[in-house]
C-alpha cells in the first residue's frame, strides 16, 4: 500500500465537497475491492474518502413500485431485509450468493456498481430490472450506465447515494461461480417488466450485456422451452483457463433457462 | 490406561491456544532492534541479468541495506544443497546446479530472488525495492517437462545440466518385464499427467535471523517442518556457522504439507544478513510470493503398460516417467519420484515384475519437491487407473481384477520387485469394509435414480498402499540420502511427576501434542495434562530429523517409548530399593509400581520424587534424576494402506462434478486417537478431492504463473466437499513397539484416483476411458460436448 491521505466523510455534500477537483481522491464504500488493491499496490489514490459514517447511505426500502438501496447497504443487510426478500426475492438471493460473510457484511450495492468488475453480481440486476442509479448530482439508468471493463458513466468525484430497482413480475438470478474465485463465471439475470423479459449475462465478457434475442423470445412465451435453440456467439465471451469462449457462451443458454425456470 | 491413553479420542491440548489465537508463529516473534527484509523478485521466467542498480534504494527512506547475489558471493555463502544423490542407468551422479540464495548473473523463474531490502519498516523495504533496477535480458523459458526434453528446447541451466536432464534413472528388471510383456494375453495402457499442485499452507512462510555480536550465537526463527535439518544444512553447506552457534527454531507452524520441510533461500539470506548487519532481519511471504517461492508439488507426465494373462492376473509393469523438477533442485526433490515413487509400483498387488525409468527435468518454473503424499500419490494414481483400464480391458469387474491380484493376507511380509519388503496388511478387509460402507451393490439402482435427474453417476473404486516411516539410515543411505532418517527423544520426569517429552518430530498442525501424550499417558499411567510435549527448538531438542512422510509417530513416537523404557527401567530399580524388594520382582501397571504377588507398591509420583530428593536411594549403584534419551533407527517402512470409494454426480449440462459420497477405510496400524486420525485423513482427502477436481498450476507457455493467487488458483472449499466417512480396520506394524504406520498422507494418497475413476465411470458411455486431472467443469463438458456433437453428426 503507498501513502494516502484518509478521510471520514459526515455526509454526502461533505464527500462530495472532499472529492471535487481532486481526480486522484477515491471513494470507499466496503472497501472489499478498493483495499486489495491498494495493498497489491494496484492504485496509488492521493486521498481515500470513507463514506461508512453516512447514515443515510444505509437505507433499504420498499414502496412506490420499487425497492431502493442506499449506495452503503451492505449485500448482508440485503439478502436479510424482509422487505427485498418479498419485493423482488430475485435481488436478495443474488446477495446472498456474493463472496463470503466478510465480504457480505462489508461489501456494498454502491460499491460493486461503481466498480463495475465484468463478473459482480449486482451489475446484471441492475441492468436486468432497468434500475435507476441516483447520484449527488443525477439520475442515470442502467442502460447507459455500465460502459466497459470497470467503466461507468460516472464522472470523477460523482457519487451514488442509492439505485432504486422497479419490482418486476418475476425474476431470478442464476450464477455458475469460476471455481477458483466464485466471481460469476457466467451469471444471468432474467426479469419479466412491466416493460418486457430482460436477460442479462454478466462475467461473459467485458461487462453487463442484454441478450436480445432471449428476451423477443421470453416476450413472446415466457418459458424455459422459449429459449430452446438460442445459441450465443462464443466471440460475445472471453476465455479463460476455467472457461474458454465456446464453453461460457454454452453456460449463458443453461444459465439463462434455469433462471427462467427458478422465476416460476 | 484410563481416560486418555491409547485409543481414546481426546480433545487436542494445543487447540485451545490456536482457537484462541494465543498460538506463537514465526511472524509473531518480535525482536528488539529488528529490521524487515523485502525480497526483489524476478518478474521474468528467465533472463540474464545484465545489471543491477540499487543505488537509488539505498538511498529511500528507512532502508538499511541492499544486498544482491553478488554480496553474498563476496561472502562465500553456498548454494542451498540437495539432500539426497540420484544416479543414473549408468552408474553416474544426477546434475546439481548451482542454487544462491541469491542469484548472481541469471534468474531461472518468475520469483526467483534477485536482490533483499532491509529497512526500519516493511513498507519502507517494499517502496524502496521498486526503487532497485534491473536490466534484464529476457531468454527464451520452458515450463513444460516433455518439451524441456526436446533437442531445441531452451537450457536452463546450459552445460551445469545439458538437455536440462538433471538425472535419468531406473528400478526393476527390465530383461523380466519385457519377456513377460512377450507373452501376455492382453496389455493395458495409459499416458497421464499427475498435475502440478502449489501447497498453500494456511501460514506463509517467514524468517527472522538474529545474531548476538556478545556471543556469536544466530538464531533463525522459521516456519519449518525440521529445524534440525535446516540448522544443519544451513549451518554446514550455506553459511559456515557451526552447530554449536546457531540455533535453529520453528515455533508454532500454521500447516506445511512438505512445502516447509525444504531449506529456503530467504532462511539463509535473514541469518546472513543479521550477521552482517548486527540487527535482527524478519521476513514474511505475501500470499503471492507463497504462489511463487514456495516448493509446489507433483507434476509428472508418464507412460505405462500392465501386461494381463487370460486369468486377469498382472504379469509386468512397465512405467516410464517425466518427472519435472521446476528451476533448481530443492531439498529432497530428487527422491520424491524415485525411491518415494517407483518403489510404490507394485501397490496392493503381486504384479513379479515391475521396470520404471524416470527422467527428472529441469524447466523455468518454481521447484518441486514433496507435497502431501510425495511420489506414492503419482504412483498410486497410475497404478489404479491402470488397473480400471486392465480391467475393461479384460471386461473384467473392477473389483473382482484387484482382488485377483492383491498379495494375499498370508503372504506377509511380502517382498516386491521394487525393493520394499511389506511387513503387514489386509487389503480383502479394507475393501469389504469399505465397499459395504458404501453400499457398492446398492449403486446401479443409484445411477439409474440419478439418470432420471438428468445426472451422470459414477461410482470408483482405489484399493492403495503407501510407504511412510522412511527411514532404516543404511538403506536411505545406499540409496543415495546424505542425512540419517532415525528420531531422538528426552523423557524428563520432574521431581513431583510432570513429565516433558522432547521430540525430534515436528508438529504443524497434526496433534503431536496431544499423541504423543496419550503414549506416555499409557505407558506411565499418568494423566496427559501431567505431560508436556516441546518441539521445534534446537537448543532444547538433542536431534531431530522431522516431520514429513507421516513419520512422527512410527519413528519419532518410537524414540519416545524407547526413551520411556529408559525411564521405567530405572524407576523400576528405585522402586526395589524403596520397597526391599528384587528389581525382577517388580511389576509396574497402571502407574504403580508393586513387588509381584504382594500390596506392597509405591507411585509413579513418589519414585519421582525419589529420584531427585535421593535421601533413602542407591546411590552406589543408580545415579539420581529420572530423564532418558533415546534415538531410534526404524527397521523398515511402515505400510499404511486401504480403500477409498468415491461417488459422484456430474451435471453434463455444465460438465461439473459433486462427490456426493466419499468413503475411506484406512489401514494405519494402531490407533492412537480416533479423532485426531479422522481429522487428518477427512483432510488428506480434502486436498485429494482437491487435487482430482479443482487444483491445477498453470503456466503459460512464456513462463509467466496464471495460477498466481485464488483468483485463479482453485482450493477446494468446505461446500466442494462431501461429508467424508471415515474408518479404520487395523494390522499392526511388526517393526514398531506402537504397531503404528502413519495417518498424515493416506487421504490424499488414496483419494485422487476413487474420484477419477468414478468420474470416468459416469462417463463410461461417453466414450471416456482417462481424464487427467482436474476434472474441472469445462473439461467434463468437453468431453460430453464432444461426445453428444459426434452423435449428431
Ligand atoms: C473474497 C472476495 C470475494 C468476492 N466475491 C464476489 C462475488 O462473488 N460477486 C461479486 O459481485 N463481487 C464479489 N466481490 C466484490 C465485492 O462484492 C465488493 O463488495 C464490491 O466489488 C465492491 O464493493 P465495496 O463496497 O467493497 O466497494 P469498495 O471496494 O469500497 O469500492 C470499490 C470502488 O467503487 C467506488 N465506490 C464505492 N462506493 C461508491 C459510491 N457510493 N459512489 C461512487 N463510487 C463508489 C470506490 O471508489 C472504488 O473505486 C468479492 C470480493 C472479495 C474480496
Amino acid at each position: 500500500m503507498y501513502d494516502f491521505a484518509y478521510h471520514k466523510a459526515s455526509s454526502v455534500a461533505d464527500a462530495a465537497a472532499k472529492a471535487k477537483g481532486n481526480d486522484d481522491a477515491k471513494f470507499m464504500a466496503g472497501g472489499q475491492t478498493l483495499i486489495p488493491t491498494l495493498k497489491q499496490r494496484l492504485a496509488r489514490p492521493s486521498d481515500v474518502i470513507d463514506l461508512a459514517a453516512i447514515a443515510d447511505l444505509k437505507s433499504i426500502a420498499a414502496g412506490g413500485g420499487a425497492v431502493t438501496l442506499g449506495a452503503m447497504a451492505t449485500h448482508a443487510s440485503v439478502a436479510a431485509s424482509a422487505d427485498v426478500k418479498k419485493a423482488i426475492p430475485a435481488l436478495a438471493a443474488l446477495a446472498e450468493g456474493i463472496g463470503d460473510p466478510q465480504v457480505r457484511n462489508r461489501g456494498t450495492v454502491g460499491g460493486s456498481v461503481a466498480n463495475n468488475d465484468p463478473a459482480a453480481d449486482y451489475p446484471a440486476a441492475v441492468l436486468g430490472l432497468g434500475a435507476t442509479i441516483h447520484t449527488d448530482q443525477r439520475q442515470i439508468a442502467a442502460d447507459d450506465f455500465f460502459l466497459s471493463v470497470f467503466t461507468t458513466a460516472l464522472n470523477p468525484g460523482e457519487l451514488i447515494t442509492r439505485i432504486s430497482f422497479p419490482v418486476p413480475e418475476k425474476a431470478a438470478y442464476v450464477k455458475f461461480p469460476s471455481p477458483a474465485s466464485r466471481y460469476a463465471m457466467i451469471g444471468v439475470f432474467v426479469a419479466k417488466t412491466a416493460k418486457g423479459a430482460r436477460v442479462v449475462v454478466t462475467g461473459a465478457g467485458n461487462g453487463v450485456i442484454r441478450i436480445k434475442s432471449m428476451e423477443a423470445a421470453l416476450d413472446k412465451a415466457w418459458s424455459a422451452a422459449s429459449l430452446d435453440g438460442i445459441a450465443v456467439s462464443a466471440s460475445a465471451c472471453n476465455g479463460d483457463i476455467h472457461g474458454s469462449s465456446e464453453y461460457r457462451a454454452h453456460l449463458i443458454s443453461v444459465m439463462a433457462k434455469r433462471a427462467v425456470a427458478a422465476a416460476g | 490406561m484410563g481416560a486418555d491413553g491409547i485409543g481414546a479420542a481426546v480433545r487436542r491440548k494445543e487447540d485451545v491456544r490456536f482457537l484462541t489465537g494465543r498460538g506463537t508463529y514465526t511472524d509473531d516473534i518480535s525482536r528488539h532492534g529488528q529490521t524487515h527484509a523485502y525480497i526483489v523478485r524476478s518478474s521474468q521466467p528467465h533472463a540474464a541479468i545484465k545489471r543491477i542498480d540499487t543505488s537509488k534504494a539505498l538511498a529511500a527512506p528507512g532502508v538499511v541495506a541492499v544486498f544482491t547475489g553478488a554480496d553474498m558471493a563476496a561472502d562465500g555463502v553456498g548454494g542451498l544443497p540437495c539432500g539426497w544423490l540420484i544416479k543414473n542407468k549408468d552408474g553416474s551422479p544426477m546434475k546439481e546446479p548451482a542454487h544462491p540464495p541469491l542469484v548472481v548473473d541469471r534468474v531461472r523463474h518468475v520469483g526467483d530472488q534477485v536482490a533483499v531490502v532491509i529497512a526500519e519498516t516493511k513498507a519502507q523495504a517494499k517502496d524502496a525495492a521498486e526503487l532497485v533496477e534491473i536490466d534484464f535480458e529476457p531468454l527464451p523459458a520452458v515450463v513444460d517437462s516433455l518439451d524441456a526434453l526436446k533437442a531445441a528446447a531452451p537450457q536452463v541451466h546450459g552445460d551445469a545440466a545439458p538437455g536440462n536432464l538433471c538425472y535419468d534413472w531406473e528400478l526393476g528388471d527390465k530383461a523380466a518385464v519385457d519377456a513377460a510383456f512377450a507373452k501376455a494375453h492382453k496389455v493395458a495402457k495409459i499416458d497421464l499427467f499427475n498435475n502440478r499442485l502449489i501447497p498453500n499452507a494456511m501460514e506463509p512462510r517467514a524468517a527472522t535471523g538474529d545474531y548476538d555480536p556478545a556471543s556469536g550465537d544466530y538464531t533463525l526463527y522459521t516456519t519449518s517442518q525440521n529445524p534440525h535439518v535446516i540448522r544443519l544444512l544451513m549451518g554446514a553447506f550455506v553459511l559456515h556457522i557451526p552447530e554449536s552457534k546457531l540455533r535453529v527454531y520453528a515455533p508454532d507452524v500454521g500447516g506445511g504439507f512438505g512445502s516447509k520441510i525444504y531449506h529456503y533461500a530467504e532462511e539463509a539470506i535473514v541469518t546472513w544478513a543479521a550477521g552482517k548487519l548486527k540487527r535482527p532481519v524478519r521476513w514474511t511471504a505475501d500470499r503471492s510470493e507463497s504462489f511463487m517461492s514456495d516448493a509446489h508439488g507433483r507434476d509428472h507426465h508418464s507412460h505405462a503398460e500392465l501386461a494381463l494373462d487370460k486369468d486377469g492376473k498382472f504379469l509386468a509393469l512397465r512405467v516410464a516417467t517425466v518427472a519435472n523438477m521446476g528451476a533448481y533442485l530443492s531439498t529432497f526433490a530428487s527422491c520424491i519420484p524415485t525411491y518415494l515413487y517407483a518403489t510404490l509400483l507394485a501397490g496392493v498387488y503381486t504384479t513379479p515384475a515391475i521396470y520404471a525409468e524416470v527422467k527428472a527435468v529441469f524447466t523455468n518454473t518454481v521447484p518441486v519437491d514433496a507435497y502431501r503424499g510425495a511420489g506414492r500419490p503419482e504412483a498410486t494414481f497410475l497404478i489404479e487407473r491402470l488397473v480400471d483400464i486392465a480391467a475393461k480391458e479384460m471386461g473384467m469387474d473392477r473389483v473382482e481384477i484387484r482382488r485377483r491380484n492383491f498379495i494375499p493376507t498370508d503372504a506377509f511380509p511380502y517382498q516386491t520387485p521394487v525393493a520394499l519388503q511389506y511387513d503387514s496388511g489386509d487389503y480383502f478387509s479394507t475393501l469389504e469394509q469399505a465397499q459395504k460402507t458404501a453400499d457398492w451393490t446398492g449403486f446401479e439402482a443409484r445411477r439409474a435414480e440419478a439418470k432420471k435427474r438428468g445426472k451422470l453417476r459414477g461410482i470408483g473404486v482405489s484399493t492403495y498402499l503407501e510407504a511412510c516411516g522412511i527411514a532404516p539410515s543404511n538403506i536411505a543411505g545406499a540409496l543415495g540420502a546424505r542425512a540419517g532418517l532415525y528420531e531422538a527423544a528426552t523423557v524428563r520426569v520432574h521431581p513431583t511427576g510432570s513429565v516433558t517429552i522432547l521430540t525430534g518430530s515436528h508438529s504443524h498442525g497434526q496433534g503431536h501434542e496431544t499423541t504423543f501424550a496419550q503414549v506416555v499417558a499409557e505407558t506411565l499411567g499418568i494423566g496427559i495434562d501431567q505431560i508436556d510435549v516441546v518441539h521445534g527448538d534446537t537448543n532444547k531438542i538433542p536431534f531431530g530429523m522431522g516431520t514429513y512422510g507421516s513419520r512422527s509417530l512410527a519413528v519419532g513416537g518410537t524414540a519416545i517409548v524407547k526413551a520411556l523404557d529408559k525411564v521405567v527401567n530405572k524407576a523400576k530399580k528405585i522402586a526395589a530399593h524403596l520397597l526391599e524388594a528384587s528389581v525382577n520382582d517388580i511389576e509396574f501397571k497402571d502407574g504403580k509400581f508393586t513387588v509381584v504377588g504382594t500390596d506392597k507398591s509405591k507411585t509413579f509420583g513418589e519414585i519421582a520424587l525419589t529420584a531427585y530428593v535421593p535421601h533413602n536411594y542407591p546411590l552406589e549403584e543408580l545415579e539420581p534424576g529420572l530423564e532418558e534419551n533415546a534415538f531410534y533407527d526404524p527397521k523398515n517402512f511402515t505400510f499404511p494402506g486401504g480403500c477409498h470409494i468415491a461417488e459422484v454426480e456430474i451435471d453434463p449440462d455444465t460438465g461439473v462434478t459433486k462427490v456426493v459420497n466419499f468413503t475411506a477405510v484406512d489401514d494405519v496400524g494402531r490407533v492412537i486417537n480416533p479423532m485426531i486420525v479422522e481429522g487428518q485423513v477427512q483432510g488428506g482427502v480434502a486436498q485429494g478431492i482437491g487435487q482430482a477436481l479443482l487444483e491445477n498450476c498453470v503456466y503459460d507457455k512464456s513462463g509467466q504463473l496464471i495460477t498466481g493467487s485464488y483468483m485463479d488458483y482453485a482450493m477446494p472449499r468446505a461446500d466442494d466437499l462431501p461429508s467424508i466417512g471415515v474408518a479404520t480396520h487395523v494390522t499392526l506394524c511388526t517393526h514398531n513397539p506402537l504397531g503404528v504406520k502413519g495417518c498424515g498422507e493416506v487421504g490424499a494418497i488414496g483419494s485422487p484416483p476413487a474420484v477419477i475413476n468414478a468420474v470416468v465411470d459416469a462417463l463410461k458411455d461417453h466414450g471416456v476411458t482417462h481424464m487427467d486431472m482436474p476434472a474441472s467443469p469445462q473439461k467434463v463438458w468437453s468431453v460430453i460436448n464432444g461426445a453428444r456433437r459426434m452423435a449428431a453428426e
